[in-house]
């Protein structure tokens, strides 16, 4: 028995469907079995909140009077500098950027206690930011400075555009060597004093869809406390890696790009965030919701922490210098019991990605389809699989002699 | 003899920072204890973080003695907060605390404090990314 979107879309409306969370799913398949669990589930939500470097947000500022062109001049979001590439009013601001004064790793480790990934949360709750900007002044657009506030509201557009989100899996962060070092994956202990990982595990997206059967192009989600979509594959999809009997990638695989209008998203879901010693993220959640379309998905929603193994990596060396190897695999159940056996030693592991709060997103996503708030879509076309054999390959580098 | 651990911070004025008054804590009042964190700054005042530990009578004389003198005298627990409108639950702090102040409950997978194993070490405070924990020595 197979179910279209379409017929799962009309039981939405008709107040028929059955929807439940990754984590209830588990349960629902373990008592029933995935036949049964397959025509009874319509659809499943997932979700994810943890730090996202590929994320930023693009703002039609409206044109000033008179005219300005600062696309080729310079800009600033309370200090932090936006890309100014574009157009005449168009502007660019990612998570990691940096105000120009900013010691960074200067006095070593800094403390980047603000970037581009608080003023994007900031803006999206309605603080007022200051923009600066200065351009060179055209027949057309003759003004050449700016220094005003700028509020969500009065902008034309506030696009969330995230290049990279939702990894399907990833690595679980170590340290070797003798010294703390500082990373994105946190405060990292010498001779493996900790173990930091980064994903939902059971609840994130692209474990419960690990070949993207379902999630694609045009999919809708739950974006940042508002509605977003899935525009493209995320940069560094690499869908081809080694995978487990289930099909879980055994290591970073799957990735989204997503887009969505920040005027109905939450800063609660958009959050700044400080790595010491590394730079400035934005901690961005993320719900997809999984149509039970059949047996199969109904089996890979129900997927279990226990299913689930990330590759231990050394931080300290292997990280850093692109090496190969790992020191071993771990499955989530273990890194959320709290210690994990890596080299035979017993290791605190700590999370940065909020459980709790993706578990409060798989609700929310839920209630808002049984609301009728939220309607699934048919993806236009589907995310390249481990049939495509794409592979991301490290820079080809062909140092310039001169 | 009821013998209990106080965690407490201490400020002392600019005048007290130059009279030894921890050994007047050990040998007037029997008092154990032992150092968690202390600085004194040539203009402002002290700070000194204690853990105490004597029979209770001797150590609420000994409260008394130094709130006489004009030392602060705060619970530790007091200085340091986990700000729940900030905190994200994300547990980054839980692995380097050493002391397990900071957990994970299993179940509701959110964050707790056990103010009482807190040694105020601070190193959980560079280690959340939303900066979450406020210290106010």
């Amino acid at each position: 028995m197979r179910k279209t979107i379409t017929e799962i879309n009309e039981k939405i409306t008709k107040g028929k469907a059955v929807i439940v969370t990754a984590e209830e799913m588990i349960d629902i398949v373990r008592s029933r079995g995935a036949k049964k669990a397959a025509m009874e589930v319509d659809v499943v939500t997932t979700g994810t909140f943890g730090p996202m470097c590929s994320s930023g947000m693009y703002l039609n500022i409206g044109h000033t009077k008179p005219r300005m062109k600062i696309g080729g001049g310079h800009c600033y979001l309370n200090d932090v500098p936006a890309y100014s590439g574009l157009a005449a009013v168009d502007i660019y601001l990612g998570a990691a950027a940096l105000p120009d004064n900013d010691p960074r790793n200067m006095v070593y480790p800094g403390s980047f206690s603000y970037g581009g990934g608080h003023v994007i949360s900031e803006f999206t709750g309605g603080r007022d930011i200051r923009l600066t900007a200065s351009a060179y002044g055209t027949d057309g657009y003759p003004r050449k400075k700016l220094d005003t506030w700028l509020n969500i509201n009065d902008v034309n557009e506030a696009t969330l555009f995230n290049p990279r989100n939702c990894c399907q899996n990833y690595n679980v962060a170590v340290n070797q060597s003798d010294k703390t070092i500082y990373t994105y994956m946190g405060i990292l202990k010498p001779s493996l004093g900790n173990a930091n990982y980064c994903s939902a595990g059971q609840l994130s997206p692209l474990l419960n869809d690990p070949f993207y059967r379902t999630i694609g192009i045009g999919t809708r989600i739950f974006l940042g406390g508002g509605i977003g979509y899935i525009v493209w594959p995320g940069t560094q999809h690499n869908p081809s890696v080694s995978r487990n009997k289930k099909g879980i990638p055994k290591e970073g695989a799957g990735t989204l790009a997503v887009i969505g209008d920040m005027k109905q998203m939450d800063a609660a879901w958009l959050r700044g965030a400080s790595f010491t010693g590394y730079g400035t993220n934005l901690i961005v959640g993320i719900g997809v919701p999984i149509p039970v379309i059949d047996e199969e998905m109904a089996q890979f929603t129900a997927v279990t922490d226990e299913d689930i193994q990330a590759p231990v990596v050394d931080y300290s060396r292997v990280y850093p210098e692109l090496e190969k190897g790992i020191l071993g695999e771990v499955n989530y159940a273990q890194l959320k019991q709290g210690t994990v056996k890596v080299k035979g030693k017993q290791i605190p592991a700590a999370s940065l990605s909020s459980y709790a709060k993706a578990r409060e997103i798989a609700l929310e996503l839920k209630s808002w389809i049984q609301k009728k708030e939220f309607l699934l879509t048919e993806p236009a076309v589907s995310l390249p699989g481990p049939e495509n054999g794409i592979k991301i390959r490290p820079l080809k580098e062909r140092p310039v002699k001169e | 003899m009821k013998h209990k651990l106080h965690r407490i911070v201490l400020k002392f004025p600019q005048r007290l920072v130059n009279q030894p008054i921890v050994y007047r804590l050990i040998k007037d009042y029997d008092l154990t204890f032992n150092i968690l964190k202390g600085y004194v700054t040539p203009d402002e005042e002290g700070l000194l973080v204690l853990e105490l530990s004597g029979d209770s009578k001797d150590y609420n004389s000994a409260v008394k003695y130094l709130q006489d003198l004009g030392v602060s005298v705060d619970p530790l627990s007091q200085d340091i907060q986990v700000e729940e409108n900030k905190c994200t639950h994300c547990g980054a702090c839980v692995a380097i605390c050493p002391t397990g102040a900071l957990e994970l409950d299993q179940s509701t997978r959110k964050l707790h404090f056990h103010k009482d194993k807190c040694i105020a070490c601070l190193l959980c405070v560079p280690a959340c990314p939303v900066r979450a924990i406020e210290v106010d020595f």
